[in-house]
């Protein structure tokens, strides 16, 4: 244990392979979108690995997990193998959803990771389900959930919250607040701007952190964890954070300052996290580049398995609509 | 043994609750007010609030969490009050629900089954009179049912549970009341239409509410000396043409008639594909009786010339055979 981290040196250096691994894996999915290997909506996560990369881990592996559009960092944090999560992106059979739902479908049942989804506050409800599965059939398992600052103004988030409360249902409702939905920032679409209040107005435990700081994140993540697991009751986490890419690939980024985004990215959560561990001399520049290569090596060996995948037959175009009729 | 059809699902209901630890119901008023329609009454105090839940007025988030349920392992009957709310949910319905299973590759299934009532007919105005099911109908990935009798709604429910899929169920609001025949130990079948009452100078296709004023249009153009064959088409989605087609084939003349809007509708489709696949059969053209295009008035009067009646099956049925 470092005392300055509250953790130890192989789990600081987990906590920066994964930031690294979703910020090598999407700046090469940037690539691939120029070269229209990918194509479709792609949302890049760079700038808030951090969040992922510290909330997921304290979750168990028959927890389960609801995300947005903007969710590779989490699939991959998850463990769901990048070359699949690659061949994905590609839209190849060999993709973690048959290449049926791309960047914003990612779906792992094996993992208990239920998307993926691409209407905002989507998922929501569904996590409150798949709690009240788990209290149905009494297991104490805990249901995370994903989801932006922008789907706290959507009707979902205050039903589902309100239920999950009123049933006590052991949901995690973690909100990315990166201040802008899509183009509009939080003051200009919510009158509460202070999200805790919002989540608090539901009788729900609800705090903030400093979603820039992967330990911070970490620390928080695993108390919420525990206290959903505990209690069997609902807890929310806003997690400030900041996308330093557009919106999408479509977006021109005209809503915002470039100074505000450099302000931001100063405390990037990557070279912010090295830069600690290196003044802790818990790592060195040449542990940082074998990290790098070493996730560099597994990016390259992901566009080596999507390139060399299959596109789904037209004639499996209707497979897994509708599933056969029981015998009556 | 007769029963009521509101008696008929309830004990549809109590039977699966009490075969599968899994299934529960859940909606709003179902637990202690005993359902709207009063479908649910007593549940509650039979089976308790564990699986008897009263809903907050959350249509999104409670047919959410429902999608949600069923991927967790459960089975889940959520009853929307009525169609008109369920245009609340339509997010989850259709983007999570009907498509979940081909987004992930077919890695999860939502076995979950979502009840409501449909149609007018009770004078509750434009916004609580709607027939949308044809609307629902529209979309891949989901089963629709519409028991029309007191048997199916006795018998359709079990096998929509075990279906991998989701499955609407609309039941009728004038069907509530309506008594019958049931027999418990019948299996409930999910997948055909059905012919309700066999004839040779015409095919009278429908569904839902409109199968007795069909029935009714029948006995009068009996006594005229025409002959009408009834087919109630009971699921909605995917529709058992091969049933309506072959009825058509045999009498050459159809008459849809459907309690939605005209335009785009079910009747719409069953048109279309007696075209596509009994044209050169026909010997008249496919005849249709629909709701008007009006919102669905308050007044007695204005809702019964608003929604199809057996004087207009009848008519169409005579013009179909050139007689006035």
């Amino acid at each position: 244990m470092s005392e300055p981290l509250g953790c130890d040196r192989a789990q600081a250096l987990e906590l920066l392979r994964q930031m690294l691994r979703i910020r090598r894996f999407e700046e090469k999915c940037a690539e691939l979108y120029g070269k229209q290997k990918i194509r479709g909506f792609l949302h890049l996560y760079i700038g808030e690995e951090a969040v992922a990369a510290g909330a997921i881990p304290p979750l168990e592996p028959d927890d389960a997990l609801v995300c947005t559009y903007r969710e590779h960092g989490h699939a991959l944090v998850r463990g769901v193998p990048m070359q699949s999560v690659m061949a994905e992106m590609y839209g190849k059979v060999e993709g973690c959803s048959r290449g049926r739902g791309g960047s914003m479908h990612i779906f792992d049942a094996q993992r208990r990771l239920y998307g993926g989804n691409a209407i905002v506050g989507g998922g929501i409800p569904l996590a409150v389900g798949l709690a009240l599965a788990d209290r149905m059939q009494r297991r104490r398992r805990v249901t995370s959930v994903f989801f932006g600052e922008g789907a706290m103004a959507e009707g979902v988030f205050h039903e589902s919250m309100n239920l999950a409360a009123l049933w006590r249902l052991p949901v995690l409702f973690c909100c990315e607040n990166n201040l802008y939905a899509m183009g509009t920032r939080l003051d200009r679409s919510e009158s509460q701007t202070d999200l805790t209040v919002k989540a608090a107005s539901f009788a729900v435990r609800a705090v903030k952190v400093d979603g820039m700081d992967v330990l911070a994140v970490h620390k928080a993540a695993s108390e919420a964890v525990a206290f959903v697991r505990e209690n069997q009751a609902p807890m929310f986490v806003e997690f400030q954070t900041y996308r330093f890419r557009a919106h999408s690939m479509f977006d021109p980024d005209l809503y915002r300052d470039k100074e505000e985004v450099d302000q931001w990215k100063k405390r990037g959560p990557l070279h912010s996290f090295s830069d600690r561990l290196k003044a802790l001399s818990l790592m060195t520049e040449d542990d940082f580049l074998r990290l790098d290569a070493e996730v560099l090596a597994e990016v390259a060996a992901s566009v080596d398995y999507a390139e060399a995948g299959h596109w789904e037959p037209v004639a499996d175009l209707a497979r897994d609509v509708f599933a056969q009729a029981p015998a009556p | 043994m007769k029963t009521s059809y509101r008696e008929a699902m309830r004990q549809a209901i109590r039977e699966a609750l009490e075969r599968d630890p899994r299934v529960f119901l859940m909606g709003e008023d179902v637990g202690k007010y005993g359902g709207s329609y009063a479908v649910s009454l007593g549940l509650l105090e039979q089976f308790g609030p564990e699986r008897i839940r009263d809903t907050p007025l959350s249509e999104l988030a409670f047919v959410g969490c429902g999608v949600g349920a069923a991927l967790g392992g459960v089975r889940p009957i959520v009853e929307v009050m009525t169609v008109n709310f369920s245009l609340l949910a339509l997010d989850q319905i259709l983007n999570n629900a009907a498509l979940l299973r081909h987004m992930s590759g077919g890695q999860v299934s939502v076995p979950l089954v979502i009840r409501m009532a449909t149609g007018a007919g009770r004078q509750l105005a434009a916004q609580h009179s709607h027939s949308l099911e044809g609307w629902y109908a529209h979309i891949p990935g989901i089963r629709i049912l519409a028991p029309a009798t007191v048997q199916d709604a006795r018998s359709m429910l079990w096998p929509a549970l075990q279906d991998p899929n989701p499955v609407l169920i609309f039941e009728h609001v004038l069907l509530y009341n309506t008594e019958g025949e049931v027999d418990a130990s019948q299996p409930g079948d999910i997948t055909r239409a059905r012919i309700e009452r066999t004839g040779s100078d015409l095919t009278v296709i429908t569904y839902g509410g409109m199968l007795s004023k069909a029935l009714d249009a029948a006995q009068q153009l009996a006594a005229e000396g025409i002959s009408a064959e009834v087919v109630d088409l009971r699921v909605l989605r995917p529709l058992d043409e091969m049933t309506f087609l072959d009825s058509v084939r045999k009498t050459r003349r159809a008459v849809i008639v459907d309690e939605g809007w005209r335009s785009g509708s079910l009747s719409a489709e069953i048109s279309a594909r007696i075209m596509e696949q009994a044209f050169y059969d026909l010997d008249a053209p496919v005849a249709r009786v629909c709701s008007a295009e009006v919102p669905i008035p308050y007044p007695k009067h204005l809702e019964d010339a608003a929604l199809p009646q057996p004087q207009g099956i009848v008519a169409a049925a005579r013009a179909l055979l050139g007689r006035s």
